[in-house]
């Protein structure tokens, strides 16, 4: 460090985001004020973002292990074991900050990071789904702040991942007040790989070289980790002067950086690798050499920059995208950096693995930081929360759009028409759901979406087409991203069990068993009690439920602070990701009605109640305190049910119970199938509307012949409630009836059309 | 028969159209930066976003040394495909008549859709009934197709007007509903919909788009319907 700097001070500290007491833990670790790279640096890997700082002690409780686990939490993503010597990896994380900021550019560069995580570990990404949450939309003809979010979310999601040539397959997206001033945008993707040739991230091998590649280095996104991931937003002309730190993405660099990452992985070129995200070359850097438990010596001036007076702070906190970062045994830097030529991708060889345990920072001849890795990565600070359970509710109860005395055909209709129901075509439209030949069931075919695994018509192997290739079945990937915040806020506990559930059930209804999860947690700042207390009791439902279902958590993400000053906090969101495999994708479920005459069954505990319902929302009820108790084996043992049946062919079709309760869900049967249907619907709950859109875990709609779903009684309850055909929803209840027809339930289920004109 | 797929950088759905060409004969690969066809019978340029399409799309993809040869091959006689972003390139060469505009919705849609066999005698559609229905997706950001109304009275004179979308379908706004054009000699074809993922039932329900890689086949080899 040159004398003649001046160092900053514990203001310069603070401003970073570091507290008084970690700034003297740095120094304390420096032996020393640290410099202005050495803070910067600091600054970033003892951010949230990076060291998990109020979540990693909750996080040790889940369980992270199970027979299909390949790579768990820790690396890029975690992967699970799908047979053939295949694997598939998957993550969520979120762009929740940047995409508040600038929705376009934060959606497409969280799909590009999240890509990047996955083709990181050597798995080529086959798909991407996203998960949502803006604040109201209802009336929908007047421009708002929501709209835009959306609007430029939406986009920024297609323009990634349509350009890269990766089929976004799914998603979710809800619509509730305490998102207007943080919205949500987490994006998952998937990826196949050989188990035998994955790639770890630990740099290994003393004079191994360290070659950074893909895009040049800017000035984009400098701080991002720390100023938008870790705190709390501001109002928001303040937050548009944030403008300058959310990253810019270019997919065909990507795409380039993608083939040029699996061809040098597939020559077996290369030692490690390592994606750049947040916190840029530092975080990449310091955490390849803490996994490995190594140093690296790093030379700034060797970095292809895009502007040519980076301060060398910046060099090293820069959040540029698409670029990697791998290490490479001396013999093969040419053929690495030859490869790199063949898809014009910038590649540059910047530093060395070495044995002192010390990341240091060079600026050509200079040495401009000097840090112990350990110090960096794993000294940290780690907070105990102080949860509190508050007395008085969060949230204050939603604007009432729909009168408390509404009959049920009025209620059904505007449910269907509500943006939390509504179909999302205009959405998903939006999105390539198809390249790369996998995809079985597009949205709303199905509750989960469904890839081809093996063979794959993608990877150079014909699948057989021939009449006696024809009966041969074809093992198959599903997906389902899922989580009800409303439900959440009302019970964190329960409300995360249910959308764990939810999960999988939806993977149930494709015939699809659960190999692994991901979730990502979005909370507000965790420093407040009851948001600690909302954390605690979501892990812990996290991981109730993780456990009884067998399905793992192989990794994931944490989004807190998200709570803008003057909305409160977001409704803690825990988004669930969930992997399932199923034996023969030609007999994957369908949602819709599709026969004629098939009997209709209600299968599973279901209990329902009207409490923290879509249809209480509407009506401006306030939040329960608390949800219904869960039967988590129960459940279990419904889902086990319908996914025997759907695997045998013994279903038309299998649709899960949740927002609207049975009657929308009887109502989407009928839209996804284009038939109507005649069932009776009473004495299921307390109370006529209860019976019909009361909400809980557990309930299917299932349709088929009347001895097979009888069958299903051997291992969950099963009614059946009615016959498919017509061009109708009829329900009977004890006390009257409701019937609208298929034009009647399209036009109101379409009403998200007008937003997207 | 062999099938040569170009691949750009930025390119998409190169491998879907490889599978796709391989249910009927053998099909290659064909990198952009190189100019051999390695003996293939019939060229795919296909679908996705060469060079990123930042300029205009198939701006650049169009004076690939690749195309140069492709260029010589349809001059010959060759048979072209060119799907989506390749068909975008194709009229960026001036093989097909006619431009890309950006969709009427001003968005990228992905739909499946309905089209009509305008055209049943042609090289591409000969394993097609006239009038026949296929049902193929399609998904562009820039696939509204324009040509003056001049060519447009031409191409129609000469049956270049090889597929439209039926009522309905065209979301992208193409004059006059069209889909697919070939060149007035009838051995280039360009569509913004996507045959190679309409190859079988298992993906997508439908295996309309193999017609147009069988009708390919058949013409190579001499075969008529």
């Amino acid at each position: 460090m040159p004398d003649s700097a001046v160092l900053p001070t514990v203001e310069d500290a603070l401003a970073l985001g570091l507290t008084r007491e970690e700034y003297e833990l740095v120094c304390e670790k420096q032996g020393g004020p640290p410099n202005q790279v050495e803070l910067a640096m600091y600054s970033l890997l003892w951010s949230e973002h990076c060291a998990y700082k109020h979540s990693k002690k909750l996080l040790r409780t889940l369980p992270t292990e199970g027979s299909h686990v390949v790579m768990g939490p820790g690396e890029n993503a975690g992967a699970v074991d799908v047979g053939n010597g295949q694997v598939c990896a998957f993550k969520v994380e979120s762009h929740n900050h940047p995409s508040a900021v600038e929705p376009f550019q934060g959606a497409a560069t969280g799909v590009g990071g999240i890509l990047r995580d996955i083709f990181a570990i050597g798995a080529r990404p086959i798909a991407v789904l996203d998960s949502l949450r803006f604040g109201e939309i209802s009336d929908s003809r007047a421009p708002s702040r929501s709209r835009f979010l959306l609007d430029g979310a939406v986009q920024g999601i297609g323009h990634y991942g349509n350009s890269i040539g990766v089929p976004t397959i799914g998603g979710e997206v809800y619509f509730e007040g305490p998102y207007e001033q943080n919205c949500l945008v987490n994006a998952m993707a998937l990826g196949l790989g050989e188990r035998e040739k994955l790639v770890r991230s630990a740099a290994a091998g003393l004079g191994n070289t360290l070659v950074l590649f893909g895009a040049r280095t800017g000035r984009d996104g400098i701080g991002g980790a720390s100023v938008l991931a870790s705190a709390e937003l501001g109002d928001a002309e303040a937050d548009a002067d944030k403008r300058p730190t959310v990253q810019v993405g270019d997919p065909f660099e990507e795409k380039k950086l993608m083939e040029c990452s699996l061809e040098l992985l597939e020559q077996g070129l290369i030692v490690a690798l390592q994606d750049l995200g947040a916190a840029g070359l530092t975080s990449s850097a310091a955490e390849m050499a803490s996994k490995g438990e190594v140093g690296i010596d790093l030379d700034i001036a060797k970095i292809p920059l895009r502007e040519p007076d980076m301060e060398p702070f910046e060099v090293m906190v820069s959040e540029s995208q698409e670029r990697m970062l791998c290490v490479v045994a001396p013999q093969n830097v040419e053929a690495v950096k030859a490869l790199c030529g063949k898809w014009e991708v910038n590649s540059a060889a910047i530093g060395t693995v070495t044995g002192t345990g010390r990341m240091k920072v060079f600026d050509g001849e200079e040495l401009v930081g000097d840090m112990p890795v350990r110090a960096l990565v794993d000294d940290c600070p780690l907070y105990d929360l102080r949860p509190e359970k508050p007395a008085t509710p969060i949230y204050a109860p939603p604007k009432a759009t729909l009168a408390k005395d509404a009959g049920p055909r009025e209620a059904l209709l505007a449910l269907l028409r509500s943006p939390n129901i509504a179909s999302r075509r205009p959405l998903f439209e939006q999105y390539d759901a198809i390249v790369q030949s996998r995809t079985v069931r597009r949205p709303e075919q199905a509750d989960a979406a469904v890839l081809a695994l093996d063979p794959s018509p993608a990877g150079g192997e014909d699948r057989d087409t021939s009449a006696a290739g024809q009966g041969r079945p074809v093992p198959g990937l599903a997906v389902s991203i899922d989580c009800n915040g409303r439900r959440v806020a009302a019970d964190p506990y329960k409300g995360t069990i249910e959308a764990v559930l939810e999960c999988a059930a939806n993977l149930a209804c494709v015939g699809a068993e659960p190999l692994g999860t991901t979730n990502n947690l979005n909370f507000g700042n965790p420093e407040k009690g009851h948001i600690a207390w909302q954390l605690t009791e979501s892990v812990r439902g996290l991981g109730d439920a993780c456990r009884k279902l067998e399905a793992p958590i192989v990794g994931g993400n944490v989004s807190l602070y998200n709570e803008g000053q003057a909305g409160g906090p977001i409704y803690p969101t825990p988004v669930i990701g969930m992997v399932g495999r199923l034996p023969d994708a030609h007999k994957a479920g369908r949602l819709g009605f599709a026969r004629a005459g098939d009997a209709i069954a209600l299968v599973g505990p279901f209990a329902p109640v009207l409490a923290a319902s879509e249809l209480a929302k509407l009506q401006g009820e306030a939040l329960p305190d608390g949800l219904h108790e869960i039967d988590i084996d129960a459940v279990r043992s419904s889902q086990i049910a319908v996914r025997g049946a759907v695997r045998a062919g013994n279903l038309t079709s299998a649709h899960d119970i949740a927002e609207g309760g049975a009657a929308v869900a009887l109502a989407e049967c009928c839209l996804a199938g284009g038939l109507g249907a005649s069932v009776e619907l009473a004495g299921i709950a307390a109370g006529m509307m209860a019976n019909l859109f009361g909400e809980g875990p557990g309930g299917f709609v299932v349709s088929g012949g009347v001895q097979e779903l009888r069958a299903l009684g051997e291992l969950a309850p099963v009614r059946v409630i009615g016959t498919v055909g017509g061009a109708a929803l009829s329900i009977a209840l004890g006390e009257g009836s409701l019937s609208a027809t298929l034009e009647e339930l399209t036009d109101a289920h379409t009403s998200l059309r007008e937003l997207f004109p | 028969m062999k099938f040569g797929v170009i691949q750009f950088p930025g390119s998409c759905d190169e491998l879907d159209a490889l599978n796709a060409a391989r249910r009927v004969g053998d099909a290659e690969l064909l990198w952009h930066g190189e100019r051999d066809l390695k003996g293939a019978d019939a060229i795919v340029v296909p679908g996705g976003f060469s060079y990123g399409d930042y300029l205009r799309a198939g701006a650049i993809a169009r004076f690939a040394p690749m195309m140069e040869t492709v260029i010589d091959f349809a001059g010959d006689g060759g048979l072209v495909l060119g799907i989506c972003n390749g068909f975008q390139v194709l009229c960026e060469a001036r093989l097909l008549p006619g431009a890309l505009l950006v969709n009427a919705n001003r968005r990228f849609t992905f739909r499946q859709l309905e089209l009509e066999v305008l055209n049943s005698g042609g090289v591409f559609t000969q394993g097609c009934a006239l009038g026949e229905r296929l049902s193929i997706p399609a998904k562009h950001s820039w696939g509204r197709y324009h040509a003056d109304g001049e060519t447009l009275a031409a191409m129609d004179r000469a049956g270049q007007i090889v597929l439209r979308y039926a009522d309905g379908e065209n979301f992208n706004g193409s004059v006059h509903d069209i889909a697919g054009v070939s060149n007035e000699r009838g051995n280039v074809l360009g569509l913004m919909p996507h045959p190679e993922h309409a190859v079988d039932e298992l993906i997508g329900g439908s295996s309309d788009g193999l017609k147009i890689f069988e009708s390919m086949r058949m013409t190579v080899e001499g075969v008529h319907a």
